[in-house]
């Protein structure tokens, strides 16, 4: 869900420098301290200052979602490398990171994949603590739903990998569904009965909003600089290398610039020059008036194109499959509702009165195996983060880990080590489409 | 939703229609080059702004077509049948896949 934010807009002045040079570190979110401040009336701290761009940073990162910011935060928290920009041409979280469906799990169809997705699942375990901020991640369960006798080959096939790394995944038949998902047509009514699903317990949802702020939050604190409304229009280099970035604010010098975006990753690659094998598609999303909770995990179905799940407050969150033709554009589609809409009273024929109360669009750079691009580029200092299609929530986690990584000690970590750019050319594909193109 | 000119049918809603692709796409057929190839396979230009691309009429005419989009708004400023040259007077041969 996309919720409306406020952008903060003082410039930190030297009275409010003072005052925090004064106090000890950030302030501690507790329930001590929601008292205190109850009692007293005192103003909470902003979670994130606003400053003036200063001419040069260690390392620029281009894009504040969710991806930017853990990289900026690694940097900073495991790393000590604390003088970093982070610049979003718009307001922080504002892209795939304020609308995608907010789903966690681990269950793909590649060794590499799996293991990849499985840290991020153990980063988001831990980060409301990590990072002293409620992200309210709730792992309910993922079921994807089989329909067929080749999904649930797939299924298996899937299962099978996942038990081999250790991931909590297996297969369950129908009637196992329906004991787990009581609302849900188990029936041979529908046109495609339910045959089985594959189950990942610890699959689940979060709340996206506050994973961004968290990590702003929290790399803020440690000296990174966000920079909202800060468009990059070219990236400078001299001699093969990165030198510095332009910007609407100025030109910054930098020898590190790290390429986190999604839906508009190739207008920035091609300013260096470095060609993404990477088609932008809108991916849609709808959430309907909240009800009393009922749906006790997500439910995901290949075969008819929908996934969903219900928010703490209520609201059924779907989502489906990418748009058929490549676009930058943002705007839904009443196809999408209408296709959405009879496809999940399939599966779940209570709902039929219920309405939706708005629906969005976000934009996915889709790769051609539907793995994403992480590492060096043929440009010295030029690394990327990109090529994020419909998954990259999910791995922000671990893909700022492992880009801090590499911007700190120069080399690729091994649990990255597939995803890297060089692989198309090679004929090295890591093959996710059988898990990631409609299961989130 | 975008609405397209069929030059054969009139103008019809995209979803009656399957995207097809870049317009004059071109396999490189003088090289057996595995590098060459995968080039051709995976790296399309993803431009922001206007670009011309093969669509196909599936539930119309089932005609391959060509048209100027813009990805940024999806306006659709020109339509032809595959195969016939730009408003720029530029070929658009070999892109109907």
């Amino acid at each position: 869900m996309s919720h409306a934010e406020s952008v903060p807009s003082n410039k930190v002045t030297a009275g409010t420098q003072a005052r925090r040079r004064r106090s000890r570190g950030p302030a501690r979110y507790s329930a001590l301290d929601i008292f205190r401040r109850g009692v007293t009336n005192s103003d909470w701290p902003r979670s994130f200052r606003q400053h003036d761009l200063a001419k040069s940073y260690d390392v620029v990162i281009i894009g504040a979602g969710v991806h930017g910011l853990a990289c900026a935060y690694y940097l900073a928290a495991h790393h000590g490398i604390t003088n970093v920009a982070v610049l979003d041409k718009s307001y922080m979280g504002g892209g795939g990171s304020g609308r995608n469906t907010a789903i966690i799990r681990s269950n793909y169809l590649t060794p590499e994949g799996v293991r990849f997705y499985d840290r991020s699942v153990v980063l988001y375990q831990n980060l409301a603590a990590d990072l002293n901020y409620n992200v309210m991640f709730s792992q309910r369960g993922h079921l994807t739903l089989a329909h067929t006798d080749a999904s649930l080959r797939t299924m298996n096939w899937r299962a099978e990998v996942n038990k081999l790394q250790g991931i909590n995944s297996s297969v369950i038949d129908a009637a196992e569904v329906g004991r787990i998902v009581k609302y849900l047509d188990v029936s041979d009514r529908p046109r495609y009965p339910i045959l089985g699903a594959l189950y990942h317990p610890p699959g689940g949802i979060i709340r996206h909003d506050a994973v961004n702020w968290g990590y702003a939050r929290a790399a803020d604190h440690l000296g990174v600089q966000i920079h909202q409304q800060t468009e990059v229009l070219g990236i400078e280099t001299a001699g093969g290398k990165v030198t510095g970035v332009r910007t609407n604010r100025g030109a910054i010098s930098a020898s590190i610039v790290v390429n986190c975006t999604a839906g508009w990753a190739t207008t920035i690659s091609d300013m260096v020059g470095v060609k993404m094998p990477l088609i932008t598609h809108p991916l849609q999303a709808a959430v309907t008036e909240p009800v009393k909770v009922f749906l006790p995990s997500v439910i995901v179905s290949g075969s008819l194109h929908v996934y969903v799940s219900q928010t703490d407050r209520g609201e059924l969150v779907f989502g489906a499959s990418v748009d058929p033709y490549p676009s930058y554009s943002m705007r839904g589609s009443l196809e999408f509702t209408e296709s959405v809409a009879s496809h999940i009273l399939e599966l779940i024929p209570s709902i039929g009165s219920l309405k939706v109360l708005r629906q969005w669009a976000g934009l996915c750079d889709m790769t051609p195996d539907y793995s994403p691009i992480m590492g060096v580029t043929p440009v010295a200092g030029f690394l990327v983060d990109v090529g994020w299609g419909t998954y990259g929530f999910k791995a922000g986690p671990v893909s700022g880990e492992a880009m801090a990584a590499l911007v700190a000690t120069g080399r690729v970590p091994e649990i990255i080590s597939a995803f890297d750019l060089a692989r198309f050319a090679d004929g090295r594909l890591v093959g996710e489409k059988g898990a990631a193109s409609v299961g989130h | 939703m975008i609405l397209i000119d069929c030059p054969y049918c009139g103008p019809r809603n995209s979803t009656e229609f399957r995207h097809a692709g870049e317009a004059g796409r071109k396999r490189e057929v003088t090289t057996n080059d595995p590098a060459v190839w995968r080039r051709y396979l995976y790296q399309q230009d993803n431009p922001l702004g206007w670009v011309r691309e093969n669509w196909f009429h599936t539930t119309g005419c089932r005609q391959f077509l060509c048209a100027e989009r813009n990805t940024q708004t999806n306006e659709i400023r020109w339509v032809a049948p595959a195969g016939s040259p730009g408003p720029d007077g530029a070929s658009n041969n070999g892109g109907a896949r």
